[in-house]
C-alpha cells in the first residue's frame, strides 16, 4: 500500500498537551516539516520561550534550548552567533515577545541577527489562564480586562510585524494566519521562506501567527477559527511587510 | 617567565578571558567596569571572537545562556546595579547548569548608588542573588594579577562544574594599574560537552537543555543533585590566604581591596606589640570556614575583626565559622571609602586592650 500521510520527522512521536482547537499543534508542525524539506532538521537548534509552548523542547526532534520570558532571541543570539553556519529559530507567543520580551525582540531585528522568529499571536496569555496581552483586541474580554480592553487605561493593541518591519535589520516579515485550509497553506510558505532567508544569511526574518486560544477566549475551536478570521485579521491585517525580493527591485 | 606589562584592572580581566578561550563576550556599559567592554571590542576582532554590545544586562546573560548552550566558553561583565538585572540569567544558568563565567566589578549602593569601590553585593553574589536552591563559585581577587589568574580560573571551574563562575571585585581593583606577568601557556582544563547544541548532524537523538522541572519528584531530584555538586565544591575548592595566623592575638579576615589595606597594618601592628593575623578568603562561596574555625581556636587569638567595603555582609559568615569561640567585630566602610590602616589600626589596639 502506498503512504500518502505521514508523520513529519521534524516532530518527536510523543502526545502533546495543547487543547483542542489551540493552533499551535498546526505551527509546529509547519515548522517541522519546513524543516525537513528544507533538509535542514539536523543542523538546526531552535529556542522555546514562557507560555504554552515552554516545552516544545520535547516536541522538536532538532536541538532546543528553553529560554526565561521574552528572552529567546537574545538566546538565539548567543547560540547563532557560536554556531552561524546552522539554523536558529525562536518560538514566541504575544506575551513573550510583545510585552516582556519587547527589548530583546527590536534589538535582535536592529542587529539583523540571522535567524527565524515564529511569533504566534492569540491576543491573550494562555498559560496563565487568559490575562491580557499587548496584542489583545480594544474590546477584549479577558481575565484581566474584564469589562473589555479599554483603550484609555488599558492602551491599544501592539502590530508588531508593522513595528519590526520599520528595521532595516528586518529582511523578512509576514504576517499569516492558520484559520483556514488556504491560510495554512500561505503561512507554510512564509515559514519556509523564513528559514531560507536565514540560510541565504540575509538577516533577521520574523512570521507573526495568528492563532487561537479557544479555552482561554470561550469559544469552541470553530468560532475560534472564525473570529481570527473576522476580529483578528481586521486589527492584524495579513501581509508581507519586509520581503528580500523586494528591496532587491528598488 | 612570560610577558610583563603594566594593565588596568580591567583590562586584564578581558585578556585573561581570551586567554582562557573565551570567544564571546556579551556586555551592557556600567562603571566602573566599561574598560573590559573596550578591550573586548579590539582585541577579539584580533583572536575571530564576537563581542555583543547588548540591549540591556538582562539582554547580554541571555546571550551568556545561548553562548554556553551552544558549548562555547562565554562571559558578561557588568557593576552592581547591572548585576542585579543578571540575577534572573544566573539562576536560569544555575538551572539548566551551564558553564558560564561573570565579573563583578561592585560599585556602591543601594539603587544607583555611586561609581566608587564597594563589597556591598556580598550577601548577592554568595547566597545566590537570583530565585531558588542555587550557588556560584565566587572568587575574589585582590591585584590586577590575581584578577588575570582567577579569570582564567573561572572558566575551568565553570565547565567543570557546569555552572556559573562569578569574578567579585569592586571599582578599585577594576580601575587600578598594576604590573601583571602573563604565563606562556595558560593551564586551560576544557572538558568534552556532549550536552552542548550544536545541531544533531542526524547522528545522535535531539539535545535540550532546560531549567524546568514540572513535576516535584523530579525538580526535587534535580535540587539534590545541584546540593551534591556543592557539597562537591564545597570540599575541593575552597581558596583562603593566611597570613601571620600562627599565634596571633587579633585574626582580621578580609577580602579583596580590604585584605590589602588590612595586610598593611600587620607590621604596623606588631611595632606596636600586638600580634595581628589575616585570613584572606578567597573563594567567597565555598567559604573558609574551617579555615577560619582553625585559626580563631587558637589560644592566642582572643577576638576576630572582620573588615568590609560594607555595613556588614560577610562578618555574618565570619560569626557562623567562629561559632562564639571568640567574640568577631566589625569594621566597615560604604559609600564608596574605604578604611584607613590607621582606622584599623585603632580598632585592633582597642580590641587588644591597649
Amino acid at each position: 500500500m502506498k503512504a500518502v500521510f505521514k508523520r513529519t520527522d521534524g516532530l518527536l512521536n510523543v502526545p502533546m498537551h495543547y487543547c483542542p482547537g489551540c493552533t499551535h499543534g498546526i505551527l509546529h508542525r509547519l515548522i517541522a516539516e519546513a524543516m525537513c524539506e528544507l533538509d535542514i532538521l539536523h543542523r538546526t537548534i531552535g529556542v522555546s520561550s514562557v507560555g504554552c509552548t515552554y516545552n516544545n523542547y520535547e516536541y522538536f526532534a532538532c536541538d532546543m534550548v528553553q529560554a526565561a520570558h521574552g528572552r529567546a532571541p537574545a538566546v538565539a543570539t548567543g547560540v547563532k552567533r557560536v554556531h552561524p553556519s546552522k539554523s536558529v529559530f525562536t518560538y514566541q507567543g504575544d506575551g513573550d515577545l510583545a510585552a516582556i520580551g519587547t527589548a530583546e525582540i527590536i534589538h535582535a531585528a536592529a542587529r539583523g541577527e540571522k535567524i527565524s522568529v515564529f511569533f504566534a499571536n492569540n491576543a491573550i496569555y494562555g498559560m496563565t489562564s487568559g490575562q491580557m496581552a499587548p496584542t489583545t483586541l480594544i474590546g477584549q474580554v479577558t481575565a484581566t480586562s474584564p469589562f473589555g480592553r479599554d483603550p484609555d487605561t488599558q492602551g491599544h493593541p501592539i502590530n508588531v510585524s508593522e513595528m519590526i518591519a520599520t528595521l532595516p535589520g528586518a529582511v523578512y516579515v509576514e504576517r499569516v494566519s492558520l484559520h483556514d485550509y488556504r491560510h495554512i497553506v500561505q503561512a507554510q510558505k512564509a515559514i519556509r521562506k523564513a528559514f531560507q532567508v536565514q540560510e541565504a544569511g540575509l538577516g533577521f526574518s520574523l512570521v507573526e501567527v495568528l492563532s487561537t486560544c479557544p479555552t482561554n477566549w470561550g469559544m469552541d475551536p470553530k468560532s475560534s477559527m472564525d473570529w481570527v478570521a473576522e476580529a483578528m485579521i481586521r486589527q492584524y491585517p495579513l501581509g508581507l511587510f519586509r520581503d528580500p525580493k523586494l528591496e532587491e527591485r528598488k | 617567565m612570560g610577558k610583563r606589562v603594566l594593565m588596568k584592572g580591567n583590562e586584564a580581566i578581558a585578556e585573561a578571558a581570551i586567554r582562557a578561550g573565551c570567544r564571546y563576550y556579551f556586555g551592557y556599559p556600567i562603571t566602573p567596569q566599561t574598560e573590559i567592554m573596550h578591550y573586548m571590542a579590539k582585541r577579539m576582532v584580533e583572536v575571530g571572537g564576537t563581542v555583543i554590545q547588548a540591549e540591556s544586562e538582562l539582554a547580554a546573560i541571555n546571550m551568556v545562556y545561548g553562548a554556553a548552550a551552544a558549548g562555547a566558553r562565554a562571559m558578561t561583565s557588568s557593576s552592581s546595579p547591572g548585576i542585579s538585572l543578571k540575577q534572573e540569567g544566573f539562576s536560569y544558568i544555575a538551572g539548566a547548569e551551564l558553564p558560564a563565567v561573570a565579573v563583578n566589578i561592585v560599585r556602591a549602593g543601594p539603587g544607583l548608588g555611586g561609581i566608587l569601590p564597594s563589597q556591598g553585593d556580598y550577601f548577592q553574589a554568595t547566597k545566590g542573588g537570583g530565585h531558588g536552591d542555587y550557588r556560584n563559585i565566587v572568587l575574589a581577587p585582590a591585584s590586577v594579577q590575581e584578577l588575570y589568574e582567577m579569570t582564567v580560573e573561572a572558566f575551568n571551574l565553570a565547565d567543570r562544574y557546569r555552572m556559573l563562575t562569578l569574578i567579585l571585585g569592586d571599582g578599585a581593583l577594576g580601575q587600578m594599574m598594576e604590573p601583571v606577568t602573563f604565563r606562556d601557556q595558560e593551564p586551560i582544563d576544557l572538558p568534552d560537552k556532549p550536552w552542548a547544541l550544536t545541531g544533531t548532524g542526524g547522528a545522535r537523538p535531539h539535545n535540550t537543555i532546560t531549567s524546568i522541572y514540572i513535576k516535584a519528584d523530579v525538580l526535587e531530584a534535580f535540587n539534590q543533585k545541584l546540593q551534591a555538586k556543592y557539597a562537591e565544591i564545597s570540599r575541593k575548592e575552597v581558596r583562603a590566604e593566611c597570613l601571620n595566623c600562627e599565634d596571633a592575638d587579633i585574626l582580621m579576615v578580609a577580602f579583596g581591596t580590604c585584605s590589602r589595606i588590612s595586610r598593611s597594618v600587620i607590621p604596623v601592628a606588631s611595632a606596636e606589640g600586638v600580634r595581628v593575623g589575616l585570613i584572606r578568603p578567597i573563594t567567597l562561596w565555598p567559604f573558609p570556614s574551617e579555615v577560619i574555625a582553625q585559626a580563631a581556636s587558637q589560644p592566642s587569638v582572643k577576638a576576630v575583626l572582620t573588615i568590609e567595603l560594607s555595613c556588614g555582609q560577610m562578618v555574618e559568615d565570619v560569626r557562623l565559622a567562629v561559632n562564639g569561640m571568640k567574640p568577631v567585630r566589625f569594621l566597615g566602610r560604604s559609600g564608596g571609602n574605604l578604611p584607613t590602616q590607621q582606622e584599623i589600626l585603632q580598632k585592633i589596639m582597642k580590641m587588644a586592650g591597649r
